[in-house]
């Protein structure tokens, strides 16, 4: 039942032009800065032949492309889970869900699934980028897988708290403007942290996302991921359920 | 066993309390009338037996499994269609309705049957492959009506089914309504009289979130038709000479030639005797069978006026 609806949702995403433009728009940037990273590489080459232990491809272009990524991300996450729960009680069709014989998290997690398996198909598309340089050098396969698991747990925490404040509210606009605060605001936290045991510094998504972005895998962090989306998927549970009671 | 059995629903709204007190049941083949002025408690009553908001009091009961106890058996004995109808118009209706027959857990080798068949019921047999959002409302609203059988359900909800349809549509689910009321069990929420009496066997009226007045529609029939008629004449009497015809009990005057009169005699014969002897020009002579409304008037608009009548 969970994947129905997450299918659902998947497709209605692709009928739009929504799907479409958030893949144009990202490869295009991704792409850009792809080769901008290159062109660096090829600048500093002569010096890192000289090097010991030198940076190699992987921390010179993966890394930074993962990291623009993950920014863009920030900002169209908002975008596509605005509409989750948030239309479709605008447009009345949460009715069908809950006069359905399903449950309320089956819903939820429908719903979840359903962003998860866009980002899912983003993560490929951009994947494909560092993979083609496979052509030509040795890649550290690890570091990149790394960096693509940070980068999904990254967006699977988007999407839990989109998902949120998207059940809390009819109106689209104001889930994405409130996800997007909540998300800025998690990512320039630990800014105001002094030195790296600041409880700004837990609570921050970059000092969880970085590590894995340069290819580390740190338990620490997958625990931070873990908590975080499980906890926005029970708050909207909760809140659904609580909904049907107090209207 | 009943179909449903609501027992002492009570829902508030913050501190108003919109459903006050209401018990009824259905049964199999009962097509019930839940009638009312608007923001009397019909779609709050509505939303409570579909499983989409919880009472705050009392306890709802689908063909013996209790809404919040066990709700997911309970809702896949129901078919509801909102006031506004559930649909995604980016998908075509049998996308959509493929969909629902799935959220309704129907065996994947039988959805192509369902979903046939509660097409053909709604007359969308030509429409499956368009777009639900380019179908006139009308249409959009037979989608909504086939989200609502397409498991066969023992329990058809139906909202406001025919609000913005044209007359055509109008008689078209109306004799869809009567159609599925011989094998499931119906509940037609409405504030359009002349749909209850043409198509319900029994009927209640909720006002200001109480249930007062329930009655078989045999019986209402029965009860409020006799007696009541409209007479016209060219040369009228004055009324108290229409007060002499044998059996009258009540004559009104709506204007100089035409008369609401009230008899005991069910056939009205002593009135058209009463005008040829007399030479009254008898023009018409109407039996008003307007009751259902007569009814609704009452209950809906009495205590207003009560209250206009003490301040």
């Amino acid at each position: 039942m969970i994947l129905n609806i997450a299918l659902r949702e998947l497709r209605g995403m692709f009928l739009s032009p929504l799907a479409w433009t958030v893949l144009a728009v990202s490869q295009l940037i991704l792409c850009w800065i792809f080769f901008a990273q290159i062109d660096v590489f090829f600048s500093v080459q002569k010096e890192l032949t000289t090097m010991p232990n030198a940076p190699g491809v992987s921390d010179l272009i993966t890394a930074p492309v993962l990291e623009i990524a993950s920014v863009m991300l920030l900002m169209i996450s908002p975008l596509l889970t605005m509409r989750l729960i948030s239309e479709e009680r605008r447009n009345g069709t949460l009715t069908l869900l809950l006069s359905s014989p399903i449950s309320i998290s089956e819903i939820v997690l429908g719903k979840f699934f359903g962003i998860v398996f866009f980002y899912l198909i983003l993560i490929g598309m951009i994947s494909l980028m560092p993979l083609s340089l496979m052509m030509g050098t040795d890649l550290d396969l690890g570091k990149l897988a790394a960096g693509l698991l940070g980068l999904l747990l990254l967006l699977c925490a988007f999407a839990a708290a989109g998902l949120f404040l998207s059940s809390l509210t009819a109106n689209p606009v104001v889930a994405a403007i409130s996800t997007f605060g909540l998300l800025l605001m998690l990512w320039m936290i630990e800014r105001s942290g002094n030195g790296a045991d600041s409880i700004f510094n837990y609570a921050s998504l970059t000092s969880h996302v970085t590590p894995f972005l340069r290819g580390m895998l740190n338990s620490v962090d997958l625990i931070y991921f873990a908590l975080f989306i499980i906890t926005f998927l029970l708050l909207t549970i909760r809140h659904m359920d609580a909904e049907r009671l107090q209207g | 066993m009943p179909l449903i059995t609501a027992n002492n629903l009570v829902r508030y709204y913050g501190d108003h309390r919109a459903v006050d007190d209401i018990s009824f049941t259905l049964k199999t083949g009962d097509i019930l009338g839940f009638l009312g002025p608007n923001g009397a408690g019909k779609s709050t009553t509505m939303k409570m037996l579909s499983g989409n908001l919880a009472p705050n009091e009392g306890e709802i009961n689908i063909n013996g499994f209790d809404l919040l106890d066990d709700p997911k058996r309970a809702k896949a004995l129901i078919g509801y269609l909102p006031e506004q109808p559930p649909l995604y118009k980016e998908m075509t209706v049998d996308e959509y309705l493929a969909y629902c027959a799935k959220l309704h857990r129907i065996d994947k080798n039988r959805i192509i049957e369902a979903l046939e068949l509660a097409k053909t019921r709604c007359g969308l047999e030509e429409s499956g492959d368009r777009l639900i959002g380019n179908l006139s409302k009308g249409y959009q609203q037979r989608v909504g009506i086939a989200q609502a059988i397409i498991h066969s359900p023992e329990i058809i909800i139906l909202d406001e089914p025919t609000v913005g349809l044209d007359p055509n549509q109008i008689r078209e689910i109306r004799e869809l309504i009567i159609e599925l009321g011989k094998h499931h069990g119906i509940i037609l929420c409405t504030h359009i009289l002349p749909e209850v009496e043409a198509v319900c066997n029994r009927v209640q009226i909720i006002n200001k979130g109480k249930l007062v007045y329930e009655a078989d529609m045999d019986d209402l029939l029965d009860k409020h038709s006799n007696g009541f008629y409209e007479i016209t004449l060219l040369r009228p009497p004055s009324i108290n000479q229409l007060y002499e015809i044998a059996d009258i009990n009540n004559v009104e005057s709506i204007n100089d030639n035409t008369f609401l009169v009230h008899t005991s005699n069910v056939n009205a014969e002593n009135i058209a005797n009463a005008a040829v002897t007399n030479n009254w020009g008898l023009v018409k002579l109407i039996p008003h069978e307007h009751t259902l409304e007569q009814i609704f008037i009452d209950l809906t608009l009495g205590d207003d006026k009560n209250k206009e009548a003490k301040s």
